[in-house]
């Protein structure tokens, strides 16, 4: 275990004036060009019966994150990563390639691991949804997010909660995987620090105890 | 990403319906994996995206006397997870299970995988599927084309074919369903791929109004087969060289065979000189050598892809003795 406590505030450190956070100064900044307009869908015919086009405007949206339910007024180009990073503070998904390309967005859609980078958010309505936000219970990490502390499988973290949600959904359909279905199971995944020799460490050590 | 229409029609004449009939103004999205990459980037930019996946009887699996039926919309995940296919095509189960991420598999389509675009990185630039410089000059053939065809590549078009599950597919004698609001036409998977000869033109059989249904695997009795990839990264990634290969033997020699190369060509490359090598045949290294020899013996690389020539070679007669059961 690491003696150092990232939550603990380092007491040189000075506090922050503004009072404002990075994300904060982003949403506000953003404000002005977020005035609410959202039409009713116009219908279109399409072989003989009325059907709904949405957009290119605004279109109220529902979504079902982690057990709650969540509405916003989104574009149709709306991604799932950003409409959970942006609209509804959901952070842990991250927004690194957005090319579905290197697994830090990765949600599970309907219990199935994909890169909310590469759904559009009206296509994720009525699904559920589970980001990293929901592994924890009562403060405890989940047994997957303490074998990566203890197996020093993160070094600048980025890709950790992409990783983490993708171990489960390995770990879920596979219980015992072997290393080659752990390489194979995690290939969706990239760590720019090079991490994965601890990544399947933990791997190898939640399989053995059970998650 | 610009802003566009989206509408979910729940039938197939709905979707066809609202199809444009000329390219660029409307797109239909499946899985989306490639589609929306290519949004974000203005490779394409469609005024409306007509969603398929609200349509019932474009998805699932079915068998029955004369093979198995892949409806358009079934993810790549369902289909390798799928028993009968396993059991029936486990080539073609091999190599789904190469395709991309699991992430990639749980939302990608059998129909997407098909018709998804090349990953020339020209055309994913902008330049065009036949890229030219302002003069009409082609960029790829003094340029960077260490990834691009080896084999017909002597017209225009010099991108590879982008579908690593074509390959084995065409081995198996697939064919394809692509119904329009005129009606419907099957044609064997290796007419759906085209070499653009223009920039009007696409790398599919496919007008902007059509839709890819269905896909229909016959069975395949006495069929040994196999799918073979070379790649820079042990996974996910895009490989250079692919090989697939469907013998049929009557239990010493090779009756009949298809071998079929991916990501060398503008289109899945079917290579007619290597299956008459191995027809008659029995299968041992010698053979194999030979067939593998005679694939890649047409080919005509660019300035920077001579390696892929011996990887395609080498391919194909490892796919050849990994289908007779040999080692690799």
């Amino acid at each position: 275990m690491p003696d150092w406590d990232p939550t603990r505030k380092n007491p040189e450190e000075k506090p922050d004036d503004s009072g404002v956070s990075r994300r904060d100064f982003l949403r506000i900044s953003g404000i002005t060009a977020a005035i609410p307009l959202v039409a009713k869908p116009k219908l279109v015919m399409a072989a003989g019966e009325q059907i709904p086009v949405h957009g290119p405007g605004k279109v109220a949206m529902q979504f079902n994150v982690n057990g709650k339910t969540y509405k916003a007024d989104l574009e149709p180009r709306v991604t799932l990563l950003d409409a959970l990073r942006d609209q509804f503070e959901i952070t842990g998904a991250k927004r690194v390639c957005d090319r579905g390309e290197c697994g830090a967005c990765t949600v599970l859609m309907d219990g199935k691991t994909v890169y909310a980078c590469s759904v559009l958010a009206i296509e994720a309505q009525g699904k559920s949804i589970v980001t990293v936000e929901s592994l924890m219970h009562d403060g405890a990490l989940h047994p997957i997010q303490q074998a990566f502390v203890e197996n020093d499988a993160s070094q600048c973290g980025f890709c950790t909660p992409g990783f983490v949600v993708a171990c489960k959904a390995m770990l879920d359909r596979n219980p015992n995987p072997t290393p080659e279905d752990i390489r194979h199971g995690l290939s969706g995944n990239l760590c720019r620090c090079g991490t994965y020799d601890g990544i399947r460490k933990a791997i190898a050590q939640v399989a053995q105890k059970g998650a | 990403m610009r802003a566009f229409e989206y509408v979910s029609p729940n039938s197939k004449a709905q979707a066809m319906s609202l199809l444009a009939t000329a390219w660029g103004k409307t797109e239909i999205i499946a899985g989306g994996t490639d589609l929306l990459a290519l949004m974000k980037d203005d490779v394409v930019s469609p005024r409306r995206l007509i969603n398929l996946k609200e349509v019932k009887d474009l998805h699932g699996i079915s068998s029955g006397s004369n093979g198995m039926r892949i409806g358009a919309l079934t993810t790549l995940d369902e289909i390798a997870s799928n028993a009968e296919i396993k059991e029936n095509f486990p080539a073609f189960a091999d190599a789904l299970m190469e395709v991309a991420s699991p992430q990639i598999r749980n939302q990608a389509t059998l129909g997407g995988n098909l018709c998804q675009r090349p990953r020339c990185w020209y055309f994913r630039n902008g330049f065009g599927l036949l890229p030219k410089d302002e003069t009409g000059k082609d960029l790829v053939e003094p340029g960077e084309n260490r990834y691009h065809a080896i084999l017909g590549n002597s017209g225009r078009a010099k991108f590879v074919s982008p579908s690593t599950i074509a390959p084995i597919l065409i081995a198996y004698g697939a064919r394809v369903r692509v119904e329009s609001p005129k009606g419907k036409r099957d044609l064997p998977l290796e007419k759906f791929f085209l070499t653009p000869k223009s920039e009007a033109e696409r790398e599919h059989d496919l007008r902007p109004n059509e839709i890819v249904t269905e896909l229909v695997l016959p069975l395949a009795t006495n069929v040994r087969a196999a799918h073979y990839e070379i790649r820079q990264k042990e996974a996910f990634d895009w490989p250079l060289a692919v090989a697939a290969v469907a013998l049929t033997t009557n239990g010493s020699s090779v009756t009949s065979a298809r071998v079929v190369l991916g990501h060398v060509a503008p289109v899945p490359w079917r290579s007619p000189a290597a299956e008459q090598t191995l027809t008659g045949q029995q299968v041992n290294r010698s053979t194999a050598e030979n067939a593998a020899q005679a694939a890649v013996a047409a080919a005509t690389p660019l300035s920077g892809n001579a390696y892929k020539v011996q990887l395609a070679r080498v391919a194909v007669k490892r796919a050849i003795m990994k289908a007779a059961g040999g080692v690799a």
